[in-house]
């Protein structure tokens, strides 16, 4: 292993829901872990004046696409757009070419993601074979790789026989199961949420009942067996309430919220531009509200990108023939912020604490991700996402480093930034950048970051040398070499 | 006047009314000896046809044609897009050949809408999955125009499908912008929740509203929809929505029937009222070709036929003709 490095982010206001610590403190970082949060420093300095310290952000739900759909995405690519994001774990659906519903599958999405470097994974696999809703797939083989949730992704489970089955067993290794909330039939070619938009534009509609039918279905069969259960990307008002009802009869369920969902409504499908297709479908703005409030007093824990990138010549279609899904891994912690934190009308939905929770403690918990979501504490591995709450800064497609550019909030100007995102202790994303960490192997020395450090030049810091050689002297000041910081970043890794 | 024409929601009373108007002299030509004008000349349309249609390409075909413009027809079938062309590269294709305008007709709705961002070409929607038919609403409003004399104040029956039907959303719309009384009909399957925003009334009893119709539109329904449960059998459907001898005798005397085509016979109408003398369903089809080249002539012809003046001061075609 590399030699230790360490590193004291100053300043920043910290905020870690799991000890609900939020107070202006140091973070010292030795190598991989936490060394201390507080008033302490040690080894080089990077001034965080202004910003937010948070855990690194854990989504619980996106597509990379690969194996199969490489055109679209890419594990490497998007990884790096989590980083980007501030996240440091993802977890990524099973639908992909081979679907996800065997070990081989789970082993190569991880190995991927290890040989990127760029941020954890914790891939989701298949509840059933293919995704076909009829036989189970091997839960077991899966969840001996560490698989914890199991999905059919967009596809709902449409037998109750089956996903009662499969939440039955899978309380074997207590994993969860997350079944797409919409009931087949009453979706069937659908394209948008049905009411009085979809009429006039003579869209075949998809009823909010139908989510609604699927959840209280799912909720029941989770309550009658004790199991797990998670919800995705809930959209309607009444799926609130059912979750709600739900919670305080103590059923073992957890849900998510998309930022598409608590920002978007239905009126964008208006001019047919496909990059607004999504299931289940953007809805009204009274369900807008309901996530909000869902978000708010907690009934929905985690905000989950549900990430979904397609190549141009698949978005640029008929609205119908287009596939549905936007991405969402650069610009979630900023629509966040933008809507639910700082909004320019009205009261804000979350407090930034609130926030940080849902995007990244509660989703780690709720998945029993290790060493995400906080605490913040020593000894803790620092995945750390750093953002400048009040950078503004505006979405631009073609500057995304997903493969894909499908975004909805394209051209819009948004509030938060991520500064750096560390995982382990070494830097994912510095001053903005990705830092050059794809190929971890090439060995070539060079400086990764390009962009500038924050040394604050403060003077020596009253620290024991780390162990073992670093670049890096303690007492190193803003006179230290960017190259050196970079360099033993990279070695971190 | 017109840069893309894609729904009747796009124009109000006066553009409508314009359009009809410019029909009316486009109307006359087809009773010459010589049925064509030099307006178009030098302009080319293609009919970009994504489903099989041969009423409206053929008259949209005519209706160029007469404008003295060059015309192609482009189906899907048995061309590139049977062979995995997009919509995209399909319209970047014959733009890259030079044609001004484009017709299309797309089983998809916002097809049309979708078009307009790959091309420079004028684009005019010939109907758009359940979308829109602007085309044929303004060939129906100029029709009862025609043979009542006025639109406003109208009392107008829309009848059938309309959760399916192109014709209906714009028929609804054309009809309550010019100032007509609409009410919507059929079976509560069929018949959107949010129709009423549309600018109309919703009933589900069509022999409540007959007594008082002065137009009455009646919509195909496709016997597919029998095995999506829409309703049991199309005999139950034409028991109750369909129009035959007994409740064509029920309409005021003046009362006029009109059907967009193709009609299934012993469905929603019976041949009695298809043949019926107050039946304008080929009047229809005779308007059609000069309504399409109203729009096409306010789309395309405007510029180059009388540079010097806008053309919406051109109020016939024939003006334009003679100049």
């Amino acid at each position: 292993m590399s030699a230790t490095t360490t590193l004291t982010l100053t300043g920043a206001r910290v905020i870690d829901p799991a000890t609900g610590r939020d107070e202006i403190a140091n973070i010292v970082v030795d190598g991989e872990r936490i060394a201390a949060v507080g008033d302490d420093s040690a080894g080089l300095r990077l001034d965080c004046d202004g910003l937010v310290i948070s855990p690194g952000l854990v989504d619980l739900h996106v597509h990379l696409r690969e194996p199969g759909g490489e055109d679209a995405e890419t594990v490497a690519s998007g990884t790096a757009a989590a980083a980007l994001g501030g996240f440091t774990a993802v977890c990524p659906m099973a639908n992909t070419e081979p679907v996800a519903d065997h070990a081989a599958v789970i082993e190569q999405v991880k190995q991927l993601a290890v040989a990127a470097g760029r941020c954890d994974v914790h891939p989701v696999g298949a509840i059933t074979q293919h995704l076909a809703g009829e036989r189970l797939a091997e839960l077991g083989a899966m969840a001996a790789v560490g698989v914890r949730c199991f999905s059919d992704d967009g596809i709902p489970v449409g037998s109750a026989q089956v996903l009662r089955r499969a939440m039955a067993y899978a309380r074997t290794w207590d994993a969860i199961i997350c079944n797409h909330a919409e009931d087949p039939a009453l979706v069937a070619g659908g394209t948008a949420n049905e009411g009085g938009v979809a009429a006039r534009l003579g869209l075949p509609g998809r009823p909010h009942e139908a989510e609604e039918v699927m959840i209280a279905r799912d909720l029941l069969l989770a309550e009658g067996l004790g199991a797990r259960l998670h919800i995705p990307h809930v959209s309607t008002a009444r799926a609130v309430e059912l979750i709600r009802e739900a919670k305080q009869r103590g059923v073992r369920v957890t849900a998510e919220a998309t930022p598409h969902h608590f920002t978007l409504t239905e009126d964008l499908a208006g001019d047919f531009d496909a990059v607004y297709r999504v299931n289940p479908p953007l809805r009204t703005a009274a369900d807008v509200r309901a996530i909000r409030a869902g978000l708010a007093e907690g009934t929905l824990d985690a905000i989950a990108t549900d990430h979904a990138p397609h190549a141009p010549e698949h978005k640029e279609q008929e609205w119908g023939h287009a596939p549905p899904g936007m991405v969402g891994l650069e610009t979630a912690l900023a629509v966040t912020l933008t809507e639910l934190v700082f909004p320019e009308r009205g009261e804000p939905t979350l407090t930034l604490p609130q926030a940080v929770r849902a995007l990244s403690t509660a989703p780690a918990r709720s998945r029993d991700i290790d060493g995400h979501g906080g605490p913040l504490e020593p000894g803790a591995p620092a995945n750390l996402c750093v953002f400048d709450p009040q950078a503004q800064w505006t979405v631009q497609p073609g500057v995304l480093v997903s493969r894909s550019h499908n975004t909805p909030f394209a051209g819009r100007t948004l509030r938060g930034r991520v500064v750096h995102t560390l995982l382990r202790g070494r830097f994912t994303v510095h001053d903005g950048e990705l830092t050059d960490e794809a190929d971890p192997d090439d060995g070539d020395g060079e400086p990764a970051v390009s962009g500038n450090l924050h040394h604050t030049g403060l003077g020596p810091v009253a620290q024991p040398p780390p162990a073992g050689p670093t670049p890096a002297e303690p007492g190193a000041t803003a006179s230290a070499p960017q190259a050196s910081i970079a360099g033993q970043e990279r070695a971190g890794g | 006047m017109i840069t893309h024409l894609l729904s009747m929601e796009d124009l109000d009373a006066e553009q409508i009314g314009h359009i009809l108007d410019t029909a009316e002299g486009f109307r006359d030509i087809a009773l010459r000896p010589v049925k064509k004008v030099p307006t178009l000349r030098g302009r080319t349309v293609c009919n970009l046809f994504y489903e099989d249609s041969t009423r409206t390409r053929t008259s949209f075909e005519l209706a160029a044609k007469r404008l003295s413009a060059d015309t192609l027809n482009f189906s899907a079938k048995g061309s590139s897009v049977s062979k995995g062309e997009s919509l995209k590269d399909t319209a970047q294709t014959l733009e890259a050949m030079g044609v001004d305008a484009i017709v299309i007709r797309h089983e998809q709705s916002g097809a049309a809408q979708t078009l307009t961002r790959f091309v420079q070409a004028r684009v005019l929607n010939a109907g758009d999955g359940w979308h829109q038919h602007p085309t044929q609403a303004l060939l129906d409003l100029f029709t009862v125009r025609e043979h009542v004399g006025r639109l406003a104040g109208l009392n107008v029956a829309v009848v059938g499908d309309v959760l399916h039907s192109r014709v209906a959303r714009s028929v609804v719309q054309g009809f309550a912008t010019m100032g007509a009384n609409v009410t919507v009909c059929g079976p509560p399957t069929l018949v959107p929740a949010s129709a009423p925003s549309w600018g109309c009334e919703v009933t589900y009893d069509l022999d409540g509203l007959l007594a008082r119709t002065d137009v009455l539109y009646l919509l195909r329904v496709q016997r597919e929809r029998m095995t999506e449960q829409f309703f049991p059998s199309s005999r139950e459907y034409a028991r109750i929505w369909g129009v035959g001898r007994d409740r064509l005798a029920r309409l005021p005397d003046e009362a006029v029937v009109l059907h967009p085509g193709p009609m299934n016979r012993g469905v929603e109408v019976t041949a009695e009222v298809a043949d019926a003398p107050n039946a304008l369903i080929t009047a229809q089809v005779t308007n059609g070709i000069a309504v399409r080249m109203s729009c096409l002539y306010l789309m395309l012809g405007g510029e180059q036929a009388a540079p010097a003046e806008p053309v919406t001061q051109a109020t016939t075609a024939e003006e334009v003709a003679a100049r």
